[in-house]
Order: structure tokens, then C-alpha cells, then sequence
């Protein structure tokens, strides 16, 4: 056996237990699971690592089969393991037994964005002073670049209260799932990643924003959406999370 | 930035868990290396750091993921961000192992072994030469800690390693605990494989600590590289064996899980750098 079909065996028992060990192999199966125990048990950890709250909300026994599952279908694509694990939600959302918790996939794409924005690149935020007294027919004109460790999850559920009792409280408060849509953002501004809720619409208006409208463009488009979308508390949640890299034109 | 080179001192891996002790306290450490995989972000906290720590000591990379012993052509896109970061950080010294980890679209995330024929001789060496030309340097490879072997295995590995420093002009890093884990594995004797170490081509030493594990085996209990522990006391002999008849080497202490305190590994350094002293 050449090297290449020898190598493309092996992979194939590494992931597969079933799998018959390759012709060729010296050494028992306990030898071989170290392999196939060293691959599962590292990329297990790479996943509770950027999903802690996914696998407080489930329980360990319950992450590890799921993650066990998950690396078998969805093995990492590049050794830069950063890149690592971003389909989880949807895969969550897929998953059957995981079903009763319907929240859990967008928990997942929070987390996940947690982790993009801790790694993302740098960039500084602009200074504010200068737009803070423009008249609004001036400032409707605006265009903001968001940052780029900036990304926003919304939700059909109250997922960033879910996401920080499971985060920093030591007896995790009840939350009632009908207790309405939350939508966070995420973004890194300096070293720490700060997250926030938004108001509703904003995940609307911050698209439009990204896609290169200005400031009055996208809120008429948030408006359309989302009657109740507020502005002005929007862009001051904005403003105080860091969430542009830059306002044009510069010179107003 | 230009690049500092690794000195004939004792380092240590260094774990993002030390960061702070590092930069508060500024130890007097040769050197650090780090496996640049976990570099490859654009941004944030781990360049942060590791900018401010590089402005302070030399920096050595030692890749996990290059599947230099993959049957396949190398990944350029990893090449690419491996030469990006011995630009950016202008690392000491640069090193891998004899190992393959991808396949196809597949990365496994473990250093899999291979078989030592003339087929993977010139394999290795062609990736080998690759890294080489593209990084614009010398680079090392580091001899793997084992728990299979093939049938069709031709050569031994201290052959296939002088073989390929030979054909391409690298150099090796002698790991002493790879050599007691494979050598209990497989039933021969690490001080022959230590004395037998092509030394003239030896840049680097790693120590680090392994498991036993008592796994139903007919050869009896397995070790494993497990990087969890102090270094084993039959560890440090065969180093000591070694940079006896080698002379000193830059040497690195490995600790990546169940990591302890700084201090704690940083003790374990200077025992590493008072063996290099008398030598």
C-alpha cells in the first residue's frame, strides 16, 4: 500500500470506531485508540472551550456525546483550529435530542461570535466628539464602518439573558422563554469583548449600515421592519460598545 | 523587528495562563516558543501578548499542523500564514515534526506517525525543502514520540532523520521524552537511540513529562506523551546523557496540560539551564 492509500485508511479509522485498522499497522487497538482518543478528546476541549454556556445549559455528559457527534461530521478543515467549530449552532439546531431546547442553536451562534471577535483583527474606534453636535439633517448623512470583530445575533428568545446567568451566576436564574426576542452584540473594541443587548430592529439597521446606507437610509429601513425600532437608544448602545471602526465622510 | 537568536539556554512553552506572571515579573528566561497554530487569528488578545512578550526575549515556533509526512501536497494556505507570522515575529528558530495530521480536507489534530520507507524519505524531504524555500530559512524537525509502527518500515528512524537532514540541509530537534516514550513503547533501548542521535545536527532539545497508561496491551503499559507533568527523573538522565557527549543545545521544557503555576515551570527551566551550564 503507497502512502497516500495508506494515510486515507488511517484517517478513515481514526474517525470511524468501526472502521478495521489499515493493513500494514503493528501495534493493538488500545495503541490505535490513542490516536483516535487524542483527536476526539482535543477537539472536545477546543469546543467546550468556546462554548461554555452551550455545555452548562446541557450538561456535561450531554456536550461531550453532541460534540463526540459533531467532530465525526464535521472534522476541522485547517490546522488553524480559530477557525474550528463554527457550524456547531447549526448543527444544534439539527440535533434531535436537542430539540426540547429550541434557544440553544442561537446561544451557540453567540458564543461562536464571542470567540470570532476575541480573535478578529484590530482596529481603533473612532473619536465620537467630533459628530456629537452635528444638526440631524447633517447627521442623517453619515455612514458608519462597523468594526470588524463587530457581529449581532438576534433571537425569537431571551438569549442574552440566558447567556450571562449562565455566564457569571453561580445558581443560574430562571428565565421565562416567553419572555420575549433579545438581540445582542458582540464586538471587540480593545482587548475585551464587551456584549450587549440592543434594542429591536437594530439587527436591520446595522445590516443596512454594513451594506453601505447611511445613517437616515438605515433607519427608515430599521423602521420598516421593526415599527417600534428606536434610533436614538440604538446608537447610543451602539456608541458606548465601541461598535464602528469608522464614520465618513470624515469632514462634515 | 530582527530576529534574536535562541540562545544556549533553557525555555519553555509558553501557555497564555503565564502571561501575566511573565509580564509582571520579566523572568530571566532564555526563550519561549509557541505553536504559531495558535497565532493565526488577525487580531486581539493572544498577538497582544505576545508582541509585548517578544519585545523581551527571544521566540522560537513550533508548528503542529503542517503535515510535513502527509502523503498530499503541503497546505499553502497554512504555509502562507506560518510565513506570516516568522515575518511578523522573526522567531529563533522555526521547527516541526515528522508527523502527518491532514488528509484531503481532514485535519485530525493529532501527530500521526508514519511509516520510514524511501517513498516517505523523499516525501518528507521534498515538503521539507518547501517549508525551507518559503519560510527562507533553515528549519528543524523534531524525532516523534510513537505507539504504532508499520510492516513496511525500511529504515530506522534515526536513519530516515539523518537521511533527510542530509538531503536537505535541516536541522533536528532531539525530543529526550519522545525517545523514552517510544523506546518503552516499542520495547528498544533509549540510551542506544540517545548515543546513536545524529548530534552534529541536533538545534534544539525538548523535554516534557509523559503518562502511563495501563491499557490492555500484550507489551504492558503504554506511555504517553502527555505534556501533563514535571519531567520523569529517567528523563533527565538520558539528557544529561546526551549534551555530555553533544555539548549544550537550546532546551525547551514542554508543559501544556494540567498546567502549573509559573513557578513551577519556570523551576523546572532552571533545572534544564544548570544541567546546560556544565556543559
Amino acid at each position: 500500500m503507497g502512502t497516500d492509500a495508506l494515510q486515507r485508511a488511517l484517517v478513515r479509522a481514526l474517525i470511524d470506531p468501526d472502521a478495521a485498522l489499515p493493513s500494514g499497522v503493528v501495534g493493538s487497538a488500545a495503541r490505535f485508540n490513542i490516536h483516535r482518543n487524542n483527536i476526539a478528546s482535543s477537539l472536545i476541549a477546543v469546543l467546550a472551550s468556546r462554548y461554555p454556556v452551550i455545555r452548562r445549559l446541557v450538561g456535561d455528559d450531554f456536550f461531550q456525546a453532541a460534540a463526540g457527534t459533531f467532530i465525526a461530521s464535521h472534522p476541522p478543515q485547517s490546522p488553524a483550529l480559530i477557525e474550528f467549530g463554527g457550524a456547531f449552532a447549526a448543527f444544534l439546531a439539527a440535533l434531535e435530542p436537542a430539540a426540547s431546547l429550541p434557544y440553544l442553536s442561537d446561544i451557540a451562534r453567540l458564543e461562536w461570535a464571542r470567540h470570532a471577535a476575541y480573535h478578529a483583527a484590530d482596529a481603533a474606534p473612532p473619536d465620537l466628539s467630533r459628530i456629537a453636535g452635528l444638526d440631524p439633517d447633517r447627521m442623517s448623512l453619515l455612514r458608519f464602518t462597523m468594526h470588524p470583530s463587530a457581529a449581532l445575533v438576534a433571537s425569537p428568545f431571551p438569549i442574552l439573558s440566558i447567556w450571562r446567568t449562565n455566564s457569571f451566576d453561580a445558581e443560574v436564574t430562571a428565565i421565562a422563554l416567553d419572555s420575549g426576542g433579545e438581540t445582542v452584540l458582540i464586538v471587540r473594541p480593545h482587548l475585551d469583548v464587551v456584549i450587549a443587548g440592543l434594542p429591536g430592529g437594530s439587527d436591520t439597521f446595522v445590516a443596512a449600515l454594513a451594506s453601505g446606507a447611511t445613517l437616515g437610509a438605515a433607519a427608515r429601513t430599521a423602521a420598516a421592519h421593526e415599527p417600534a425600532f428606536d434610533l436614538t437608544m440604538t446608537l447610543a448602545e451602539l456608541f458606548r460598545a465601541q461598535a464602528f471602526a469608522a464614520i465618513t465622510p470624515s469632514m462634515i | 523587528m530582527i530576529a534574536s537568536p535562541i540562545p544556549l539556554r533553557a525555555g519553555v512553552g509558553l501557555k497564555h495562563e503565564h502571561y501575566d506572571a511573565i509580564l509582571a515579573d520579566r523572568p530571566d528566561i532564555g526563550w519561549f516558543e509557541v505553536h504559531p497554530e495558535n497565532y493565526m487569528g488577525a487580531g486581539g488578545p493572544p498577538h497582544h501578548m505576545l508582541s509585548r512578550i517578544r519585545r523581551d526575549y527571544p521566540l522560537s515556533l513550533h508548528g503542529v499542523g503542517l503535515s510535513i509526512g502527509g502523503a498530499e501536497p503541503l497546505d499553502r494556505d497554512h504555509l502562507g500564514r506560518l510565513a506570516t507570522l516568522v515575518r511578523r515575529y522573526q522567531p529563533g528558530l522555526f521547527s516541526e515534526h515528522l508527523a502527518w495530521s491532514s488528509h484531503e480536507t481532514t485535519y485530525l489534530n493529532d501527530l500521526l506517525p508514519l511509516p520510514y520507507t524511501a517513498e516517505t524519505l523523499s516525501l518528507v524531504s521534498s515538503h521539507v525543502d518547501e517549508v525551507q524555500e518559503t519560510l527562507d530559512r533553515r528549519i528543524l524537525i523534531e524525532n516523534p514520540s510513537t505507539y504504532l509502527r508499520f510492516a513496511q518500515d525500511e529504515m530506522s528512524e534515526i536513519d530516515f532523520l539523518e537521511e533527510l537532514a542530509r538531503r536537505t540541509g535541516c536541522g533536528l530537534l532531539l525530543d529526550v521524552n519522545n525517545v523514552y516514550v517510544s523506546a518503552a513503547n516499542h520495547g528498544f533501548d533509549p540510551t542506544s537511540y540517545v548515543d546513536g542521535f545524529p548530534a552534529e545536527h541536533v538545534g534544539e532539545i525538548h523535554l516534557a513529562g509523559h503518562a502511563r497508561l495501563a491499557a490492555d496491551d500484550p507489551a504492558g503499559p503504554l506511555l504517553i506523551d502527555a505534556h501533563d507533568r514535571a519531567v520523569h527523573p529517567a528523563v533527565w538522565d538520558l539528557y544529561i546523557r546526551f549534551v555530555t557527549r553533544a555539548g549544550a543545545r537550546p532546551t525547551l521544557v514542554e508543559w501544556d496540560y494540567d498546567i502549573p503555576a509559573w513557578s513551577v515551570l519556570f523551576d523546572e527551566a532552571m533545572a534544564a539551564e544548570r544541567i546546560l551550564d556544565g556543559h
